[in-house]
């Protein structure tokens, strides 16, 4: 392999240091005017690939967003972060609420189109929190997957991945091609210089739709309700140990 | 004048000035005692209180009174008073020109108790609160409202809004929201006497005869003690951005602020600057991430704050690639979140605190005009050449031509004192310069304010302290030194 083709996924979420707030029809959160940047762990995948590049493991990065008109400057910032060129699957009216398995189907598409070597997903969106679009786009095509990867090495066609899992780190090799998701503490993302955001301006970025893929993104979950997590209430100081129990008691926590 | 051109002399010879008030007596302190309670008037344990931010000069008070209402800090000044006891109010003790620290024994009156926000119009934005609330908190309880401060400063975990009203505090903000004495509504003042002064309201616009608040605000609590206040505070931004350049020269650095200030206009919040002095202290002391690839001598960095992402990051790309089609930089940044926002604003906020390991920190908060900025640190330069173990960093407020200029040097460095000061106060009086733009005189500057601030300004000052405070209890030698 004289390098390989990697393929990865960003998606435009609200920025994670903005304060949430609940829409008044409890159906979801206010987006309008709210600031938004690429997903942080999708962060993490662009400069995966983009050392990869740097070190001559990869010899091509397209970066692929499936979000409305605006997700073209988060596919601009992966441009400008070191990228080739871009896909921008547009979403149509009625389109906006895209699913991890509608995701999956859209990129295996992508990967029929463009047979990259890799893919690398960031491991889930800070706006669903879903972490299930790189284990079902491994499932759709086949593909074994790394997820939550913390360490990525190449020789010859295999991957070292150490992932990280609740137990602590888990070493796993795979061979090419394969789906990845990154974790946080895979690399520190480098900032988008000048140079680069300027050069970024005449990368390529394809746009199509759904329709043109040819995939059937109908939601398959709906959400119910949307609420703020109830508001802590102060906890009580007690002098010595026997109040505390008497407390306990009081309150059912203790027989 | 005094000869009292260097810090170590200054404090002899403040010291000096000392000898005519009252000792403190046991009588005294149970006195206090009883009228404030035990946790109200401190005997031991007196190093935070005695010392500065800098760690450079130490007072020797006995007592420490922690006042929770006016009504008790009127009580304590009345007794003072008439005991011709001197008193240092202090909130945060976060100053930097020696002003909130005793110079010998002087009683503390620290207004750390007194940290209630006592009302908030959340229609109009206007909070009232006691001097000793810490700014952060002001912050975080007015961000529930989606408001924000009209000021920022590095020291805000620590500072509280009397002390940065008694000092008249910077920071900044100023190219957005104007100087702090545009935002107070309003002050409650406790004169030497114990007079209470209840100066608060929500007006926006009152041209009711003097406006005798605004006398207070910079007084550095010489003719009076703030002990509540009421601001306007503007609304929170929706939309927080950052640039950073890389400048090979001070020229551009001076250009690229004139250029933001026009194509940024009314969404600019912040221009600021550093050399690289500065931000190798604050990436190798503090750990911050550094965002370039290259180290450049000088850095330039805007903040904007607006309603509208999407209007603000058009004006931020207009604005990004006018200056480096014009080759003013040679390399520069877009945060791209509000993590890279704060991540780079840090490397601006956490100077004083980079540079403190380095050694003792003279430091400098002069005003000059833009074009002699430059040369002024460049002259300050010469006079430390001849010693290796000295090195100048310069930062600030290049959109408020505000400069701030550390030397540092290895503790008790009284010849390299001696090399700049007096000098750069004159310096800067001849380039038609302050030589404090927000830090304030204290005791630090107070022999050297006669060289910028001419007659009969000056004894203008000493009439009005002369009639607020006839016995020279508030905070004395800081600003105007007691004459003998």
């Amino acid at each position: 392999m004289s390098g390989l083709r990697v393929l990865v996924g960003c998606k435009r979420v609200i920025d994670y240091a903005v304060k949430i707030r609940v829409r008044p029809d409890h159906l979801g959160v206010v987006t309008d005017g709210v600031k938004h940047s690429m997903n942080p762990f999708d962060e993490n995948a662009v400069e995966e690939a983009v050392r990869m590049k740097q070190k001559k493991v990869a010899k091509e990065i397209i970066v692929a967003s499936c979000g409305p008109t605006q997700s073209q400057e988060t596919i601009r910032t992966a441009l400008a972060m070191g990228a080739d060129r871009g896909i921008h699957v547009e979403l149509a009216k009625g389109e906006e609420d895209l699913q991890p398995l509608a995701v999956a189907k859209v990129f295996a598409k992508l990967v029929e189109k463009e047979k990259p070597d890799l893919v690398i997903l960031g491991k889930q969106a800070i706006d669903d929190d879903s972490n299930q679009t790189t284990q079902l786009l491994a499932g759709l095509l086949d593909w074994p997957q790394g997820t939550m990867a913390s360490v990525l090495e190449h020789s010859d066609g295999v991957l070292k991945i150490t992932r990280e899992i609740d137990g602590g780190l888990e070493d796993i090799s795979v061979k090419l091609p394969a789906v990845v998701s990154a974790d946080l503490r895979l690399n520190e993302p480098r900032y988008a210089t000048l140079p680069n955001i300027m050069k970024a301006k005449k990368k390529k970025i394809e746009k199509m739709s759904v329709a043109d893929i040819g995939v059937d993104v109908t939601p398959r979950l709906k959400v119910q309700n949307v609420v703020d997590p109830p508001v802590r209430e102060a906890g009580d100081k007690v002098p010595d140990v026997s109040v505390l129990i008497e407390k306990m008691k009081e309150k059912g926590h203790l027989k | 004048m005094l000869q009292c051109a260097t810090l170590a002399r200054t404090l002899t010879c403040c010291r000096s000035l000392h000898g005519h008030y009252s000792t403190l007596t046991s009588a005294d302190v149970e006195h206090f005692q009883s009228l404030l309670g035990d946790n109200g008037a401190l005997t031991q344990d007196l190093d935070f209180y005695n010392e500065d931010w800098l760690g450079m000069q130490k007072g020797e008070s006995k007592l420490v009174l922690r006042p929770r209402s006016t009504e008790e800090v009127s009580d304590i000044l009345k007794y003072c008073n008439a005991r011709h006891l001197p008193i240092v109010p202090q909130g945060g003790n976060t100053g930097l020109v020696f002003g909130s620290t005793p110079i010998k024994d002087e009683v503390v009156l620290s207004l750390q108790r007194m940290n209630n926000i006592t009302d908030f119009d959340s229609g109009i934005g206007a909070i009232q609160c006691q001097a000793g609330t810490v700014l952060q908190h002001i912050e975080d309880y007015a961000g529930n409202y989606d408001f924000s401060i009209p000021l920022d400063l590095g020291s805000k975990g620590s500072c509280t809004i009397g002390g940065n009203l008694s000092t008249h505090a910077g920071g900044l903000r100023i190219v957005r929201y104007g100087r702090l004495r545009g935002s107070v509504l309003g002050l409650k003042v406790v004169l030497a006497d114990g007079t209470i002064l209840d100066d608060m309201t929500t007006m926006r616009k009152d041209n009711t005869g003097y406006d005798i608040k605004q006398l207070f605000i910079g007084g550095e609590g010489t003719l009076g003690v703030i002990t509540e206040a009421s601001l306007l505070l503007p609304p929170a931004p929706k939309s927080i951005n950052l640039v950073m350049f890389g400048c090979k020269t001070f020229t551009d650095v001076v250009n690229i602020c004139n250029e933001a200030k026009k194509q940024l206009g009314e969404i600019i919040a912040a221009c600021e600057y550093m050399d690289d002095t500065c931000m190798l202290s604050v990436v190798d002391n503090l750990n911050l991430p550094y965002p370039m690839e290259e180290h450049y001598p000088f850095y330039f960095i805007a903040q904007t704050f607006g309603m509208n992402p999407a209007h603000d990051q058009e004006k931020l790309e207009d604005f990004v690639e006018g200056v480096f089609a014009q080759g003013h930089c040679a390399d520069g940044i877009i945060a791209a979140s509000r993590d890279q926002v704060k991540k780079t604003f840090a490397l601006r906020e956490n100077i004083a605190v980079g540079l403190k390991p380095l050694g003792h920190n003279y430091q400098y908060d002069v005003s000059v005009p833009a074009q002699r900025m430059e040369e002024l640190v460049e002259d300050i330069r010469a006079r430390v050449q001849q010693w290796d173990n000295v090195e100048v960093a310069s930062f600030g407020h290049i959109g408020d031509n505000d400069i701030h200029v550390h030397v540092i040097a290895p503790p008790g460095s009284d010849d390299v004192l001696s090399a700049i000061e007096p000098y750069i106060y004159e310096r800067v009086t001849e380039l038609g310069g302050s030589i404090s733009s927000e830090h304030g005189i204290g005791s630090q500057k107070a022999a050297v304010l006669p060289i910028n601030k001419k007659e009969p300004l000056l004894n203008t000052m000493k009439l009005l302290k002369g009639t607020l405070d006839p016995r020279g209890i508030l905070n004395p030698n800081k600003i105007l030194l007691a004459e003998q």
